[in-house]
């Protein structure tokens, strides 16, 4: 037992491996905080591009959503920072996870938005052009609100895995909280520091997780 | 008729056609309406009613024809869409308020974005747009706060707060529990004693006896008769609107 506890839950490694762990933890959280909103942008700009009918629109986005969708984001990661700059493009581990994550997170988010968007009924369009609002006033302040209302816990949901997923960056040299609680437990020996980035994960996303179990049950309140 | 024939037209819609795909649902519609006239328009359901309403604001696109609202020609690829859709208000059956503002959101949303108006401007016209509906005690109730007849209040002021030439009503009532029909038309009757030009489909007969210039009955995409309301709910001068009459009236 007491081997247990000195192996995984060691107070004195805590203490050594917390510089280094603190260091990863800060770049989760500026990960998280580049990748969530761009992988937004690119949602609601493939959301938007959805609503238009024409099918020289239509279908080359619906090729675009399903390959971003199909490829693991790893793939898509190393493929973009180790093979791009083979033809010369090469964007730097920061540019290669802001990248990818917009293609691959945007996809994802895109397909949450457009549900949304198709949920707001037909009539809420025709009354806002009927007073004259724009096609693009009328999706900014009528039909977008609604939308992300409406799938507001899939849009929470998907925000947890891609917080979850930023620790793919390590992979092309990113160190983020998970890499450099591995690399402290190789150093110490001991699975403590492992222990203590899932402690982080945990109070980073349990309110998020709490707050999307308060929205279903009040979604589910409302249906019934 | 002979009050309303020296006055300026506000809609003048000719020889509409629209086709949904194989189906052909109006065949050839004229419709004029002149300043401060109240035209009723009834009909079968599927006889194209709708359709001939959001033609004259463009929500629908017609297939061919011509249609001009106060003096502007609303399919002529030039004229801003937006711009002209200012002037023509138009009410759903559904009231389509949106959910997430409030009355007097709904109000001020077009008198911003479109009219471009500050926040105190559009606020203060978008008050005493739900003043002239009765609901200026309402202006911070959501639409899911309201009753049916409010919401469609509401959704009246909405429309005239832009101070259109001309109002469109697609079955403002019919959404509506009984007890609730007669505030809406209450509203409904200040517009047109107001002066405003107005296009109603509606079933309410007694509306339409009390209130309309003129009743137009449409069949199968086609106007079949239009004239006095005494005239076509006394004296039909065709069968197919004898028919539709007594059938309404029944209820
Ligand atoms: N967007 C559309 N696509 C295909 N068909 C349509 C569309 N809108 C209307 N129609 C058809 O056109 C015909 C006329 O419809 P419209 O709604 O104008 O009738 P209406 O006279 O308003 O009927 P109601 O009294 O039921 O409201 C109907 O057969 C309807 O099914
Ligand atoms: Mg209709």
């Amino acid at each position: 037992m007491d081997l247990f506890l000195d192996t995984f839950f060691n107070w004195q490694i805590v203490q050594e491996a917390w510089p280094i762990l603190w260091q990863g933890l800060k770049a989760t959280l500026l990960l998280s905080a580049l990748v969530v909103p761009l992988g937004l942008l690119g949602g609601i700009i493939l959301a938007v591009l959805t609503t238009f009918p024409s099918p020289w629109v239509k279908w080359p986005l619906r090729v675009w959503v399903d390959t971003f969708r199909a490829l693991p984001p790893l793939v898509l990661l190393v493929f973009i920072f180790a093979g791009l700059p083979f033809v010369g493009v090469d964007v730097g581990p920061w540019g290669a996870v802001a990248i990818g994550f917009f293609l691959n997170t945007g996809a994802y988010y895109g397909e949450i938005l457009r549900a949304g968007i198709e949920s707001v009924p037909r009539g809420q369009l025709e009354a806002a052009r009927s007073t004259g609002l724009t096609r693009g006033q009328t999706m900014t302040y009528v039909v977008l609100p609604q939308a992300v209302r409406n799938v507001l816990p899939d849009l929470i949901s998907n925000t947890l895995e891609v917080v979850k997923l930023t620790s793919i960056a390590s992979v092309v040299a990113l160190p983020e909280l998970l890499f450099e609680a591995r690399q402290a437990q190789s150093v110490t020996y001991n699975a403590t520091p492992i222990m203590a980035a899932a402690v982080a994960y945990f109070i980073l996303l349990w309110p998020v997780v709490r707050l999307l179990s308060r929205l279903e049950n009040r979604q589910l309140a409302g249906r019934g | 008729m002979s009050t309303t024939t020296g006055r300026a037209p506000i809609v003048e819609a000719r020889d509409i056609h629209k086709h949904f795909g194989h189906l052909h649902v109006l065949k050839g519609v004229d419709l004029r309406v002149v300043e401060k006239e109240l035209v009723f328009l009834i009909g079968p359901s599927g006889s194209g009613k709708s359709t001939l309403l959001r033609c004259l604001n463009r929500l629908e696109e017609p297939s061919s024809g011509s249609v001009t609202v106060d003096g502007i020609d609303m399919l002529d690829p030039k004229t801003d869409i937006n711009k002209a859709r200012q002037r023509i208000g138009m009410v759903f059956q559904s009231f389509n308020l949106y959910p997430h503002m409030t009355a007097l959101g709904n109000v001020m949303l077009a008198l911003r974005k479109v009219l471009g108006l500050g926040r105190a401007e559009a606020e203060a016209k978008a008050q005493a747009a739900l003043d002239r509906v009765h609901l200026a005690d309402r202006a911070d109730h959501y639409p899911l706060q309201l009753s049916g007849g409010q919401q469609q209040r509401v959704a009246i002021a909405r429309a005239i707060a832009l101070e259109p030439r001309v109002m469109l009503f697609d079955e403002p009532t019919s959404a509506l529990d009984p007890e609730l029909v007669g505030g809406v038309l209450a509203v409904m009757r200040e517009l047109r004693e107001d002066g405003m030009t107005m296009v109603v489909v509606s079933h309410e007969m007694g509306f339409a006896k009390a209130a309309a210039d003129r009743v137009v009955f449409m069949a199968d995409g086609m106007i079949v008769e239009s004239g006095l309301p005494a005239e076509i709910f006394a004296d039909p001068k065709h069968e197919r609107t004898r028919a539709f009459i007594s059938q309404i009236e029944r209820h």
